[in-house]
């Protein structure tokens, strides 16, 4: 079921557009704002709330990577492993984080606390490499900067 | 030298709010515009200046309002383009960042000119502090009266939003971006019928970049004349130029339109690192050729780099030294190009990430010389118009240009069963 | 019309379509998947590619979709340059990097888009040696089996499924090259429609998985052109057997009916063929008749045959061929319908108005070209569901025209049109006893009782023509409803008054047709559609005969001897009551059925008639198109149709006429010759002795395999195969290879072309008719020169009553027709008996859903669990109709809970 919240902060998104479907995409950002991902349970209520098909909400769901249809941790940590980070070495921070936090691409640590994903290019190119965790963006990361980076997610 | 887009920008990248822009004439040409010219004499303007669009494909921005039709009913759209993702760019940012509201009055300049009623900012998900910085600014805008009804007293209303997204490269692509505006999958529309005519909910719409935009203030201001004057060469202004890789100053910098790359590699950008040499560089970003050191020369601007063999794009460069495998390196784009591919069309969907897999054999020393033929197919096939879109285009440019300046790398990986850079 | 150069070569094509729509208009071969004639063209696949040129000079051309590109004068194209040819065959090579290969084991094989476009493209030869991308498939339901990994991307399923039938459970998922079709979650795909997914498809995807129960190729089918038995209105199909089963219907293409689709219960409904019920023997007091004193059994039934004392009864499930055959056996005065009181009622004035009304009855086709749609009464996608698919159509293709004046595009540009439509519809407005799922989709929906609804449509009505008088007592909302109506009604230039045996209601009915015809009287074309319930309701109703009440009153005045009841259970006819006072006041029954039912444990002789498999016949639909199905296969038992049991029956008692009979046409020509109102009906098919190029039309394809082996178990002598005397067809595979008459195509087959998409082939243009036009033929048209008085009989309103309930029929796609639950998936799809209530109404008699409510109807107890549904009105109560083991209820009618 929706928070009161959410559904407020939908009803607010539903005056905005000229159809309830053009909403959907704000809903499920809503609703991940709040609960970190989406579930099956939240994809079928935001589709009551607009008057869409589960299927279609999920359609629009499933397809941007930003929209989290598993469980991720408290904080998600999002890699840049584009371009220039590459040629900046991003690999080996990634290998740097495998091994500090013990999982891999995808996965959450057991106390819920970071999911590491990997992401296309953050725009900051000229500071690479980068990576984000949560709305704060790190930039020029050595591999010794890593432990106290994620000494601040808690 | 003027750098109109930048110069109220401080150096430390801070926010110019709009008390700060005003001091500098902010709004000034919007309150020029409404005052003095028709919707169709701003219009004009654009196409005399000549501003072509900064988002990669360099169309006319003048020409492309024209197609606007003025004479219907209903609401029209107006919106910027703020979904920044090409990899290696990073140019946007600097801008809606540092100056919001010079890109909100030029979108309320455009919005006039097309007589829309409603714009929306589609800013890139990762650009949170400009989300909050331009949240700001539209607020702000709006308090002043330079949006919402009768904009300074005139007969003219716009509203505006932002959106931010939610991922995807393909936001990026103009009716991608109108698709997922319109909270669908951000797959791209076929053209025609063209957004001028049918966009946002199937109402005449303007997609335009935010550089691009940005420039309206102050072709409104100072004219076609002043902003040919701006530039080296035939296409005028100002461009946002950036490097990134290797170098000992990656960064960005407003410099005249066309500018040579030795300029920008050598003083900009501070050369190449201590120990590394220069082997090739992306001139526009992840989707344009390579150009070599044979090309330090060529002027950056549309028809510079184009006779050259690549295209300006976004005007953002990558650079490859010599420490880095060129495989590796084009394995990374073909990697990004194949998991950004929408799912639409078939070359792109199921061309994209065989060439990845190629790349990938080939960096791990199990590449043939039947994989570097396929992969030679792929860029003769993914062309313009076989496709859906111009992603998969935009990712054969840097595989086919990598074909042709290093294939004695791709064959030293396929002799010596390895990746020949991997110690380093 | 414009002039287009193709390979150097003239082509004078039809303004408006696209290049591939001319070249395959054109007979060209040129392979695609995403274009659909029925879906049009997105541009997805890029496997049409073809070069265009700017002018003859022009060596280089560009390569563009052939199914984005519009037609224009003088322009110069080329299917056989080698960029072109190459590049299709890279599409194809990149398809193949994820699909299986697994043609071996795929359903689809040898009847599949993909094999036949790969072999087009001449792809042979495999270059990806990396692994595929693998997907877990999904539960779907009875009807389909699910195999992502064979998927293509094309997105035909989803513009299908969600775009066209308005389904809402099939989607799109993910994005770059893990996109998925399937459902959120596993499940029951909802849509009635769902079936055509199987030939949407063009690969091994979406299958059929009542196919797979018993799997046959399509090259190992005998097949032949039928006509759907599921509800009335005469979809066209094609029907596979081997081995005496028969093992797939597929959709048989008309333009003027069901275009390229089908809905599930006529997919599916056809198991009955198949089922262990089916009556196979002649059986004499429920014995073989061989066992019965050795006398042979038509000995038996010319006993029986009193004249005077025997009667025939009908059936709206036989054949045009049977009834007529037993109304001549027993006589006009001994012939009754065997149809309920209230679908002859119903039936019968159908006919009437479309008979004596200037207006005339809509095609599929016309339904879906309307522009604007009223129902009245009825929940077509329940009672005629294909009807609801062409009301789809018409509310999705309205304002398109709009659409294109914006973007200035042809209407084949589904995605960029789809766009500038947004949600836009045409006007649709229903009015209904509950929530009907195209409510959906309409203007207005408004619920209410029949009579309330009757006396809406005698408002528009009065609106449209001041002659018919005014509804009295009419509430503000009435008035307002009926002023929408009318006020969109009067601006339409092909409304569609659409109503039916479903609302159950004559008032509705008359009142339809008054909204109709006042139409008209305004110079409007209007149309009328009337659904009707069974494949040949309106046939018997043509050919005549008495009701069947007073068959039973004859009965019971010891007026009949013997009953021959032809392809009819009276169960479902009858309340039980009088059935059983029926059968318990004649001496003899004579049944010829397909299945064991009720009617059959009452019969005194049962002769085993055969189902549309086993038949050639003709039925008439809801809009009076006469439609020849044939035989499919010859079966090893004594199974035959009907109309030749009659025959024989009548040639062993020496009847006058009907001696003389004996093959389909004599038969087909004695009816033409002896009811003008069949006139015609020898027409819609040639004749037996029709020849191609000396040859009959073989029902086998000619790669049919095993005919020498597949009986070896039993008899190592190859049997001799059966002959049809009756028709054109042969039952083997040899015959003339080219295209037959449309009316006769056994089965879409053309070299290269091996799946359902070879119809292409046999259309005179991509999406139009089939090349000798379209079967079927009209016998109803409309009295357009006479002027038929409008009814005036205006209902009462129906108000909620104190102490009683309005009993409504509610119909079930899968559940109220007879034949088609022998299907085990149509079956687990029927609802439970149930009783429905307004919530006010379950308060007032103190229940709650899932309580059991009874009430009495004709002396019979009902006991039936409460659903809500607040949609009815108050005081109405619906109840199924055809459930098996329900009482028949009469409905509507008042009952006292």
């Amino acid at each position: 079921m929706l928070s009161a919240i959410e559904i407020e902060q939908i009803t607010h998104e539903l005056q905005q557009v000229p159809v309830k479907k053009a909403a959907c995409i704000e809903a499920l950002k809503i609703v991940q704002q709040q609960r970190r991902w989406i579930s099956d349970e939240s994809v079928a209520d935001i589709a009551a709330m607009l008057d869409m098909s589960t299927a279609e909400v999920d359609s629009v769901a499933t397809f941007y990577n930003l929209i989290f249809r598993q469980p991720v941790g408290r904080h998600v940590i999002l890699l840049c492993d584009s371009i220039s980070c590459y040629v900046m070495g991003y690999t080996k921070i990634k290998q740097a984080l495998v091994e500090l936090l013990h999982i891999g691409y995808g996965q959450t640590t057991p106390d819920d606390r970071f999911t590491l994903l990997p992401n296309a290019c953050l725009g900051t190119c000229d500071h690479a490499p980068a990576l984000m965790i949560g709305n704060d963006l790190y930039r020029d990361i050595a591999i010794a900067d890593l432990p106290q980076i994620l000494d601040q997610y808690l | 030298m003027e750098r109109p887009l930048t110069q109220h920008i401080p150096p430390s990248g801070a926010a110019l709010h709009l008390k700060e822009y005003e001091a500098v004439g902010g709004y000034s040409a919007l309150r020029k515009v409404l005052q003095e010219l028709t919707p169709k004499e701003v219009t004009e303007k654009v196409k005399d200046a000549n501003l072509k669009g900064r988002g990669g494909a360099g169309f006319s921005t003048g020409m492309k309002w024209s197609f606007v039709p003025m004479n219907v009913t209903g609401p029209k759209y107006l919106i910027a383009n703020a979904d920044e993702m090409e990899p290696g760019t990073f140019k946007d940012r600097w801008l809606l960042q540092g100056n919001p509201h010079q890109l909100l009055e030029g979108m309320i300049i455009a919005a006039y000119a097309i007589q829309a009623t409603q714009a929306f900012v589609f800013m890139r998900w990762a650009y949170k502090e400009a989300a909050q910085i331009m949240t700001r600014a539209i607020a702000d805008a709006y308090a002043a009266g330079y949006l919402g009804k009768n904009i300074l007293g005139k007969d003219f209303q716009l509203d505006m939003q932002l959106h931010t997204g939610v991922g995807r490269y393909m936001c990026g692509e103009e009716t991608a971006l109108l698709n997922s505006l319109e909270g669908k999958r951000a797959t791209p529309r076929a053209k025609p019928p063209f957004p001028q005519v049918s966009g946002l909910f199937g109402k005449p719409t303007i997609v335009n970049n935010v550089e691009t935009l940005s420039y309206i203030p102050h072709i409104m201001n100072n004219g076609g004349d002043w902003f040919k004057s701006l530039s080296y060469t035939a296409d005028g202004g100002t461009k946002i130029y950036g490097v990134s890789g290797k170098v000992n100053k990656p960064g960005a910098w407003e410099l005249p339109m066309g500018v040579t790359m030795r300029e920008l590699l050598e003083e900009h950008a501070g050369g190449m690192k201590a120990g590394l040499r220069f082997r090739g560089v992306l001139p526009g970003g992840a989707s344009t050729d390579f150009l070599t050191d044979a090309h330090l020369d060529v002027k950056m601007d549309f028809a510079g780099v184009a006779a050259a063999g690549s295209r300006l794009g976004t005007g953002t460069m990558v650079v490859l030294d010599d420490k880095t495998c060129p495989v590796g390196f084009v394995h990374n784009l073909e990697h990004f190009f194949a998991q950004e591919s929408c799912g639409f069309c078939t070359p792109c969907r199921e061309g994209l990430p065989w060439t990845e897999k190629i790349l990938l054999a080939l960096e791990q020393g199990n590449g043939t010389y039947a994989d570097l033929e396929q992969l030679e197919i792929h860029t003769q096939l993914l062309g313009p118009g076989n496709t859906f879109c111009a992603l998969a285009p935009g990712a054969m440019e840097p595989l086919q240009s990598a074909l042709k300046y290093f294939r004695e790398d791709f064959e030293q990986h396929i002799k010596d069963k390895k990746c020949p850079y991997a110690h380093h | 019309m414009p002039i287009i150069n193709i390979d150097n070569k003239n082509y004078e094509v039809k303004e408006g379509k696209n290049l591939l729509e001319a070249c395959l208009s054109l007979g060209l071969n040129l392979p695609y998947f995403c274009w659909h004639p029925a879906l049009g063209a997105v541009g997805a696949c890029r496997q049409c590619a073809v070069k265009v040129f700017k002018d003859a000079d022009d060596t280089k051309g560009r390569i563009i979709m052939s199914c984005m590109e519009p037609v224009k004068d003088q322009l110069r194209m080329s299917i056989d340059d080698k960029d072109a040819r190459n590049f299709r065959e890279h599409v194809i090579g990149w398809l193949m990097t994820n699909h299986p290969h697994d043609c071996a084991v795929c359903d689809e094989g040898g009847a599949c888009h993909l094999q036949d476009m790969t072999v087009m493209t001449g792809h042979s030869y495999r270059d990806y040696h990396f692994t595929k991308r693998t997907y877990n498939n999904q539960y779907l339901g009875p009807f389909l089996n699910h195999e992502m990994n064979r998927c293509i991307q094309c997105y035909r399923c989803v513009r299908f499924y969600k775009d066209f039938a308005g389904g809402k459970d099939l989607d799109v998922f993910a994005a770059h090259n893990h996109v998925y079709f399937g459902r959120q979650q596993d499940g029951i795909l909802e849509s009635e429609f769902s079936g055509n997914l199987a030939e949407i498809c063009p690969t091994g995807v979406f299958t059929d998985k009542t196919l797979k129960q018993h799997y046959t190729r399509k090259w190992d089918l005998t097949s032949a052109a039928s006509v759907c038995q599921g509800c009335g209105l005469g979809c066209n199909i094609l029907a596979g057997e081997r081995y005496g089963a028969v093992r797939q219907i597929t959709n048989r293409f008309n333009a003027a009916v069901n275009g390229y689709f089908l809905c599930d219960r006529g997919r599916y409904g056809y198991e009955f063929v198949n089922s262990d019920q089916r009556i196979k023997t002649p059986m004499v007091h429920h014995g073989p008749a061989e066992q019965s004193n050795g006398i042979p059994i038509l000995e038996h039934v010319h006993h029986r045959i009193v004249p005077g004392k025997t009667i025939g009864i009908g059936s709206p499930r036989a054949s045009l061929e049977s009834n007529t055959v037993l109304k001549e056996l027993v006589g006009a005065d001994n012939f009754y319908l065997g149809v309920s009181a209230a679908d002859h009622d119903l039936v019968s004035l159908s006919l009437r108005l479309l008979r004596q009304g200037p207006v005339r009855a809509a095609s599929l086709q016309d339904a879906a070209a309307a522009d604007v749609v009223l129902i009245l009464g009825e929940d077509v996608t329940n009672t005629a569901p294909m009807l609801a698919l062409s009301v789809r159509q018409a509310v999705r293709r309205i304002p398109v025209a709009a659409a294109q004046q914006q973007v200035h595009l042809a209407a084949w540009q589904d995605a960029a049109i789809r766009e500038a439509v947004q949600d836009d519809k045409g006007p649709l407005f229903i009015l209904s006893v509950q929530e009907t799922k195209l409510d959906e989709i309409a203007q207005g929906a408004w619920h209410t009782a029949p009579d309330n609804i009757a006396r809406i449509g005698y408002a528009v009505s009065h609106l449209l023509n001041d002659t018919i008088p005014e509804v009295t007592g009419m509430s503000e909302q009435g008035r307002d409803i009926a002023a929408t109506i009318a006020k969109t009604l009067k601006s339409a230039a092909h409304p569609l008054i659409i109503a039916g045996y479903g609302g159950g209601s004559e008032a509705i009915l008359k009142s339809a047709a008054n909204v109709a015809w006042a139409l008209h009287d305004l110079g409007i074309d209007a149309m009328l559609s009337f659904t009707v319930p069974e494949c040949n309701s309106m046939g018997l109703e043509m050919l005549d005969g008495h009701r069947l009440e007073s068959a039973v009153e004859r009965a019971l005045n010891n007026g009949v001897d013997t009953a021959i009841v032809l392809e009819n259970d009276l169960y479902r006819r009858l309340n039980q009551h009088s059935a059983d006072l029926f059968f318990s006041n004649i001496k003899s029954v004579i049944l010829l059925d397909h299945l064991y039912n009720i009617t059959a444990e009452k019969a005194t002789i049962i002769l085993p008639a055969g189902t549309f498999a086993e038949s050639d016949g003709t039925l008439v639909n809801n809009e009076g198109r006469a439609q020849r199905f044939f035989q499919v296969f010859a079966p090893a038992t004594a199974v035959q149709e009907s109309w030749r049991w009659l025959l024989q029956v009548a040639a062993a008692s020496g009847h006058t006429t009907l001696s003389s009979l004996q093959h389909l046409d004599d038969v087909v020509k004695y009816i033409a010759a002896t009811y003008p109102q069949f006139d015609g009906i020898t027409t819609l098919t040639p004749d037996a002795h029709f020849r191609l190029a000396g040859q009959k039309v073989p029902r086998e394809p000619h790669r049919y395999s095993g005919r020498t082996a597949m009986l070896a178990n039993k008899n190592v002598s190859e049997p001799k195969p059966a002959e049809d005397e009756d028709t054109a067809l042969s039952f083997t595979m040899e015959g003339y290879r080219g295209e037959p008459p449309s009316s006769m195509i056994p089965f879409f087959w053309q070299p290269g072309w091996n799946s359902v998409q070879a119809v292409n082939k046999y259309q005179v243009e991509t999406g139009g008719p089939l090349h000798d036009g379209n079967a079927g033929k009209r016998l109803i048209e409309p009295n357009v020169n006479g002027h038929t008085p409008f009814y005036t009989e205006v209902p009462e309103p129906y108000l909620p009553l104190k102490e009683h309930l309005l009993l409504v029929p509610c119909y079930h796609i899968f559940g109220s027709e007879e034949l088609s639950i022998h299907t085990p998936g149509i079956a687990a799809r029927m609802p439970a008996p149930y009783l429905l209530l307004h919530s006010e109404d379950a308060k007032r008699f103190q229940v709650t859903e899932g309580h059991l409510l009874h009430f009495m109807d004709n002396g019979h107890h009902y006991t039936l669990p409460v659903i809500i549904n607040d949609t009815l009105q108050q005081g109405v109560a619906g109840i199924p109709v055809g459930l098996p083991g329900m009482q028949i209820a009469e409905a509507p009618q008042l009952i006292k809970v």
